[in-house]
Parts: C-alpha cells; sequence; structure tokens
C-alpha cells in the first residue's frame, strides 16, 4: 500500500510537513523536523530510484484518475536520477543548516525558514516527478516562491534586492512557460506530457506550437540561468544565507535543466526541437558565451561567493552545451554534468558557509592566512576546486571526459579546446583563492579565528568524499545518465 | 478587418501583456513593478479563460437538448494561476516593503546608488 503510493509521497511527505513546521515555534524543534523529513524523503526517493532502475518507468495516477485525464506523475531513469540528487542534497546540508542559519538568520524566523525550505523541496521534487505540463508550472512556482523568501532571508540589505529581482525575473519566466503551455493546450487539447508528445505531430508545423515552444524554451532558460538571462543569479547566491546559496547552486538550476530536457525530448520531439526549430545552434551559441564570459568574469572577482556564483552560470553552460548537441552522448554528458556539478559546488559552497560563520566575510582579502586557521575548511574548498577545475580522480573529470568525447564526436573540436581553456580559467579562479588562503600572511585579527564545527565540516567533507568517490568509480551515475539520454532520445524517435 | 476584429481577445491579452512587460522594465519604482507583473500574469489569465469560450456554447453543466458546451477546464486551471499570482504579489510587496525599510526608498536607481557606496 505504502510502496504503490511512493511517487505521491515523494511530494506529499514535505508538502504536508511544511505548515506542520510552522506551527513548532522553537527553531531547535523545527530544526530536527526539517532534517527528520529531508532524511524521509531521501529514503522515498533512493527506494523510488531502485524501483525505476529495476523495472522502468512507473507511472501513478493520483487520486486513482486515469491519464490522461487525471494528472499521472510519471518518473523515469532521468527523474530518478534528478530526484536522487535534490533529496540527497536536501539531506545532507540539514546538519548544516543547524549552526549555519543561527548564525545567520535571526532567531524569530528559524522556523520560517526551515517552512520554506521544506516548501522548495517539494516544489523541485514535484517539477521531477509530475508528468503533468501544468501542474509542473505550479510546482515551478512554489519552488520558487519559496526560494524567493530563501534568499531574502540573507544577513545584509542586498539579499532583499536580489530577492525582488529574482522574483520578477522568475515571474517572467513562469509566466511564459504558462503562456507555451496554454498554447499547447489550446492546439491538442491536453496537458498530460505523453498525450501532448502523441497528438503534437499532427499539428506541429503551425504557428501556435513555433511560438509555444519559443515561450517555453524562454522561460525555462530564465529558470536555469542560461545566459544572457543569468542576470539573478549572482546576487541571489551571494546575497543569500550559505545553506541556500549551496541548496539552489545544487539544485534548483538542475530541476530548470530537468524541464527543459523534458520540453524538448518528451513533449515538442527531438525532430521538431532541434531538426524544425534550430534549437540546437541557438543553446550552443548561447552556452559558448556563458562558458566564456562567465569563467572570465569569476577570474576578476574577490568576493568568493560570487566567484562561484559566475561559475555556477559557466557550468550550467557546460551542461546546455551536452544537451544542445541533440545526441545520445551529448545528453547523457549532459545529466553527468549535472550531478557532478551539484557535488562539486554543492561542497563549495558549503565549504565557503564554514568561512563565512568564523570570518563573517567571505571576500579575498579578508581570507588572507585563513588555511593555517581553519585547515579542513580550505583543504574542502581545495578538494572542491579540484573537481570543479576536472583534475582525474574527481567527479569534474568524469563531467569533462564525456563532454569532450561528444563534442569530438559530433565533429565540434574547436569546443573541446573551449572546454579545456574555460577549465584553466577555473584553475586561475581557485587559485587566487588558494594563494590568498595559503600563501599570504594572515591578519592580527585572524588569530582568533577557530576552525569550523564539525557539524558543518562532516556534510561538506561527504559532499567531497562523493566527488572522488564518483571520480574513481562512475559506472552508477554513467549508467543511469546513459539509460535516461537512451530514453529520452529514443522517446523522441517514436 | 473582420479577422482583426474578430480576434478582439487576443488584442486585448496582447496590450494588456505588453502594458505590464513595459512596466516591470521600464519603471524604476518597485510598487509599479509588482503591479507591472501583476497586469502581465492577468493578461495570461485572459488568454486561457478566451480560449475556453465555444461559440454558442453553454455552461458544462448536462442539461436537456444542449449539445455544445464551453470548456470548463481552462478556468480551473486559472483558478489555480490566480493564486499563484496572488502569493506573487504579496510576496514582491512584502519584499519592497522590508527594502523600503532598509534603504529607505522604493527607487531602483536610489537603490542601486546606495548599493554602490556600500
Amino acid at each position: 500500500m505504502l510502496l504503490a503510493n511512493l511517487p505521491a509521497l515523494q511530494v506529499v511527505i514535505p508538502l504536508v510537513s511544511a505548515p506542520l513546521c510552522l506551527l513548532l515555534r522553537n527553531p531547535r524543534h523545527a530544526w530536527a523536523w526539517a532534517t527528520l523529513v529531508s532524511t524521509m524523503v531521501l529514503a522515498v526517493a533512493v527506494m523510488l530510484a531502485q524501483r525505476v532502475y529495476a523495472e522502468g518507468t512507473i507511472s501513478y495516477a493520483i487520486g486513482a484518475w486515469a491519464t490522461p485525464w487525471g494528472i499521472e506523475y510519471r518518473i523515469d531513469m532521468a527523474g530518478a536520477l534528478m530526484i536522487l540528487v535534490i533529496a540527497a542534497i536536501g539531506a545532507v546540508i540539514m546538519p548544516y543548516a543547524r549552526r549555519s542559519i543561527r548564525h545567520e538568520i535571526a532567531r524569530k524566523h528559524i522556523t520560517l525558514f526551515y517552512t520554506c525550505y521544506l516548501l522548495c523541496l517539494t516544489g523541485l521534487l514535484g517539477i521531477v516527478v509530475t508528468g503533468d505540463a501544468f501542474n509542473l508550472f505550479v510546482f515551478l512556482e512554489i519552488s520558487s516562491l519559496s526560494s524567493y523568501v530563501l534568499i531574502s532571508l540573507g544577513s545584509t540589505r542586498r539579499a532583499l534586492t536580489a530577492a525582488f529581482q529574482y522574483l520578477v525575473m522568475g515571474t517572467i519566466g513562469a509566466t511564459f512557460i504558462l503562456i507555451g503551455v496554454g498554447l499547447l493546450y489550446m492546439m491538442t487539447g491536453t496537458l498530460n506530457m505523453t498525450d501532448l508528445a502523441e497528438r503534437l505531430p499532427a499539428v506541429t508545423d503551425t504557428r501556435t506550437i513555433r511560438v509555444a515552444f519559443a515561450f517555453v524554451t524562454v522561460g525555462v532558460s530564465i529558470k536555469l540561468a542560461l545566459f544572457p538571462l543569468h542576470i539573478w543569479l549572482p546576487n541571489a547566491y551571494t546575497f543569500a544565507p550559505s545553506v541556500v546559496s549551496a541548496f539552489m547552486a545544487a539544485t534548483a538550476t538542475k530541476a530548470g535543466m530537468y524541464v527543459l530536457l523534458r520540453f524538448f525530448f518528451t513533449v515538442f520531439g527531438n525532430q521538431f526541437s532541434f531538426t524544425a526549430m534550430h534549437a540546437g545552434e541557438i543553446l550552443m551559441l548561447l552556452a559558448v558565451a556563458a562558458i566564456l564570459v562567465a569563467s572570465l568574469v569569476s577570474v576578476f572577482e574577490n568576493n568568493v561567493k560570487r566567484m562561484l556564483a559566475y561559475s555556477s552560470v559557466a557550468q550550467i553552460g557546460y551542461t546546455i552545451l551536452g544537451i544542445s548537441l541533440a545526441s545520445t552522448a551529448g545528453v547523457t554528458a549532459g545529466m553527468i554534468h549535472m550531478v557532478n556539478h551539484a557535488l562539486i559546488k554543492g561542497a563549495l559552497f558549503l565549504a565557503l558557509g564554514c568561512v563565512f560563520l568564523r570570518l563573517g566575510s567571505v571576500t579575498l582579502k579578508d581570507m588572507h592566512g585563513l588555511a593555517r586557521h581553519m585547515p579542513w575548511t580550505m583543504a574542502a574548498f581545495v578538494a572542491g576546486g579540484l573537481s570543479l577545475i576536472g583534475m582525474p580522480l574527481t567527479a569534474g573529470f568524469i563531467s569533462k571526459w564525456y563532454l569532450v568525447s561528444a563534442v569530438l564526436a559530433a565533429g565540434y573540436w574547436p569546443l573541446a579546446v573551449l572546454v579545456l581553456v574555460s577549465s584553466l580559467l577555473a584553475l586561475i579562479y581557485i587559485w587566487r583563492v588558494v594563494e590568498a588562503a595559503y600563501f599570504n600572511a594572515p591578519d592580527a585579527a585572524m588569530h582568533k579565528v577557530k576552525e569550523a564545527p564539525a557539524s558543518m565540516l562532516i556534510p561538506a567533507w561527504l559532499l567531497i568524499g562523493v566527488n572522488f568517490y564518483v571520480g574513481i568509480d562512475a559506472s552508477l551515475i554513467v549508467s543511469m545518465a546513459q539509460q535516461a539520454a537512451d530514453a529520452l532520445i529514443g522517446a523522441a524517435l517514436q | 478587418m473582420s479577422n482583426l476584429l474578430g480576434h478582439y481577445n487576443y488584442w486585448i491579452v496582447i496590450i494588456l501583456m505588453m502594458t505590464g512587460f513595459y512596466t516591470v522594465i521600464a519603471r524604476p519604482n518597485l510598487i509599479k513593478k509588482v503591479i507591472g507583473l501583476f497586469i502581465f500574469q492577468t493578461s495570461v489569465f485572459i488568454l486561457f479563460i478566451s480560449m475556453a469560450k465555444i461559440e454558442g456554447g453553454s455552461a458544462p453543466i448536462i442539461a436537456e437538448g444542449i449539445s455544445v458546451y464551453s470548456n470548463p477546464l481552462p478556468h480551473v486551471l486559472i483558478l489555480t494561476a490566480i493564486v499563484v499570482s496572488l502569493a506573487t504579489t504579496a510576496l514582491g510587496l512584502a519584499l519592497v516593503v522590508r527594502i523600503r525599510e532598509a534603504y529607505g526608498t522604493t527607487n531602483e536607481d536610489e537603490i542601486h546608488v546606495q548599493d554602490e557606496q556600500d
């Protein structure tokens, strides 16, 4: 009974827990509750992923209303991989959040923070499991609205303007998606994604469908911060509380990419998206611009959090570059990088949160000589940085390996050079942090700085550990990504 | 000409959408931005609702002698979307209140100037 309803539980558990969390006035209780819930969510995600891995795609009719009339939850291999990433990151950051949040957020707001966190988790998981285009919009807005609140809880006033800017851009993006879904419904009379895919080919050569495609693409591109629609991201990540930066960098943009994959491959189909509408060429151009421009901006940035934020924009470019190839190898590379970037940026932002806890600042000049006082934190940062650069034996290397092979297989060798050049740029900006923390003499004020507490170091090192594990044995992630890519591209070929 | 007038609902949608969008982009006042965003979203609601109307269609209640019904589904969808838009507007205005408390202004240009000074 319980097992049969796992797809619904994946979303319902955090959704119902959020208002209950609000009733717990005590911050400690709210934290314990959110930790318990996120652990349960992870357990459900693992069970679901196992089932998908063993038995194939799960289709679940909400309220037993038969598809396509009712809302269908549909989890295939790509979805299984995504819920694993989102739920795992969501659970790993909770032990970390207790100290970090107590330091960065006013006591009276802490309960609200955990409530919004659970809602955000609900929305992100919902985006992945749903098989209904309108339901996807609703979940997107649940996750977006709660993430605006999470960002606005940052410790400086600029967090408020960053949240407002994200609210304006995010709402425009979501409304664009809504327009696209409306136009699709107008032409096909259905909202179920599988059903849409079956009915679309009959009407595909109309202006309405082309306009719908354009609206959905631009809307999703805002949500996943594709260059040049990324301008909300650097401020949002820089001024959000540390835990929120880690959570958002690791999950929110990934959910956006998942939506892009769903619409491009499952709903509109490979043929229409890439041959008729030339989305591949456009995305490739934007991805190249994202990788180059954002990496260059990172090199000159003195605030390390903002440096990582711009680096995220570049890394989003890698994933989009993989997807834009529209080949099985390319989509596989994109999916692998989605997972690996969640691990890398999650770990880096967590390490940076430890620095912020002890130092109250994350600018390069304040970090001089920090490694002597916070050796474990800075070692985690360096290890994460190596993975970001793409050192062998780290997750980042696996991503770049698959991406470069996919790019070469498609015959775009200049793009392979580009990936290597931007890895060098990553080396430069990570090196600037290393130089400040390891080779510069500490200030007098630095003597009071202690190592971060174990409750924050362990989650950061856990993610670092997974980074190295994936770097050494990537077979599980690669096989899941390959199956997901096969299913996505295969669905389009039918 | 009749084609242009026949699609008057779409013209209303486009005019509202562009009015809202322009306000969001061009107005420095944050409250006006929120209002623009709301108008922008409302135009999409009208797009959905007007597509549900079927000429000569009656309300979707089964009754004798009626065979053409308007589509009730877009209304239901938009009911949800209105709730979302309400939440967005409320959250946007709440953020504007907090921004005014922190900066003493709701003008985007003045906020930028203050941010540069920090």
